[in-house]
């Protein structure tokens, strides 16, 4: 537990920003309807991972089963993540992070700050400790990345 | 006004049959007067994915904890929310849920704390209601807000605090989490988030029987012999006993706080909702760690 500090908008990327724009601009009913948006908008897994559940990592920050998978290649991060149907919140979270983080350089991932999910506003929304789960979503993505990168 | 009682034959079998409704029931008695229908979830975005038509949502992080202290909403804050969703004093309100009723069970003892009388659980669920191929909708239900008067919060009967506990030892206590999160082996249940405990094991003289061991595999609440079984016969719970249930934050032992008191009929049944949270990280209060119950402390 920390005091806040505000994150540097510079090295906040493009999508999200947007993101976070657009979840503040609405009101707390709505923001739920954007994050259902989101959930609704999770990519299936590609043809190539769907049967390969061995290269995803369980994000244990999160009450429900989603799964995470980052790969590096010709220096652009690619994320892929799969939660159940009955897990929207969850799905809305990976959603998020997938359509924000995808195509990005692996430096402009490790350069998100950490306390992004606290950001968007969904703590009234969705209860701040449900966020904490986005959270560890996003730490798990980032050590996954500083490990391709190293490799 | 309050709806009439569901008179199925597997209902009958227990303490209080008026206490649940079967998925048949709910069925032919959606929009009724007088009845209002609840859906409380562990995921707060379930409910918008699509909902038994007319059913209200209520959360129990949003609406039923105090934002501040680490408590349930006050009297006030409870007539507000129950008068905004349609419910009055006299509806029959009947609560359903994802994961065999866990989150629903525990709506449904918030509002015993508040004395609601007519407070009913769908036996199965959401997953049974969606299994059976039942309407679901994503309408938004045309609520009129009423009148829930405002009614001080009763927490002597149905609930217990950390000194109650430990006036207790003597009494049978349950602990309703996992093995692992009983014998010590971990804080939190399998596969959920660390929410901060700082020891691990159960309280001394608890018997372990994990809470969803009173669901059967579609979900409803297993048959009266079934919960005899496990409560009377193998933990050796009688007629008469004094019983806390406990788990990590309350929401697990609310469900077995229900088949206690509800569908076996224990009279004095009470549930911790401090729970492991708050006893595993109390300073000095006996732990015990392994498979045994462990001794009642003596001073």
């Amino acid at each position: 537990m920390g005091e806040w500090i505000p994150m540097n908008a510079t090295t906040l990327p493009a999508r999200l920003a947007e993101t976070r724009d657009d979840f503040l601009a609405l009101g707390v009913r709505d923001r739920l309807q954007l994050l259902l948006e989101f959930s609704n908008e999770l990519p299936e897994l590609p043809e190539r991972y769907a049967d390969h559940p061995d290269l995803f990592e369980r994000v244990e920050e999160c009450q429900s089963p989603v799964f995470i998978f980052t790969e590096v290649a010709e220096g652009r991060v690619h994320l892929y993540a799969t939660a159940p149907a009955e897990s929207p919140t969850t799905r809305g979270f990976a959603s998020i992070l997938v359509q924000g983080l995808d195509g990005l350089t692996a430096d402009e991932v490790l350069d998100v700050p950490a306390d992004y999910p606290q950001s968007l506003g969904l703590g009234e929304a969705v209860s701040p400790l449900r966020v904490r789960g986005m959270t560890g979503m996003l730490g798990r993505i980032k050590r996954q990345v500083r490990e391709r990168v190293a490799a | 006004m309050s709806a009439e009682f569901d008179a199925a034959e597997k209902l009958a079998e227990y303490a209080h049959p008026e206490r649940l409704v079967t998925t048949e029931w709910l069925a032919e008695h959606l929009g009724e007067p007088g009845l209002v229908v609840v859906e409380s979830d562990e995921d707060v975005l379930l409910y918008e994915t699509g909902h038994i038509p007319g059913a209200v949502k209520i959360d129990w992080h949003l609406d039923l904890n105090d934002p501040v202290v680490r408590d349930y909403v006050n009297g006030e804050q409870f007539a507000a929310l129950a008068g905004s969703k349609g419910i009055a004093r006299d509806t029959t309100v009947v609560i359903y849920g994802d994961k065999n009723n866990w989150w629903a069970a525990y709506a449904l003892w918030v509002f015993t704390l508040f004395g609601h009388e007519d407070v009913r659980l769908l036996d199965g669920g959401r997953d049974l209601w969606i299994a059976e191929g039942r309407e679901l909708t994503t309408a938004a239900p045309e609520v009129t807000p009423v009148e829930y008067p405002v009614v001080e919060r009763d927490d002597s009967v149905v609930r217990a605090y950390k000194d109650d506990v430990l006036a207790h030892f003597g009494n049978p206590l349950v602990d309703v989490r996992s093995p692992e999160e009983y014998s010590g082996e971990r804080t939190t249940a399998p596969a959920y988030p660390e929410e901060g405990a700082l020891r691990a094991g159960h309280i001394p003289t608890a018997a372990s029987v994990p809470w969803a061991r009173a669901a059967a595999s579609d979900g409803t609440f297993k048959s009266r012999a079934e919960l005899d079984a496990i409560y009377r016969d193998e933990v050796g719970l009688v007629d008469g006993d004094d019983i806390i249930a406990y788990c990590r934050i309350g929401e697990r032992s609310s469900h077995t706080w229900f088949v206690l008191n509800h569908l076996l009929g224990f009279e004095k049944v009470r549930n911790y909702d401090g729970s492991w949270t708050e006893w595993g990280s109390a300073v000095r209060v006996p732990i015990v760690t392994g498979e045994a119950r462990g001794e009642a402390p003596t001073r």
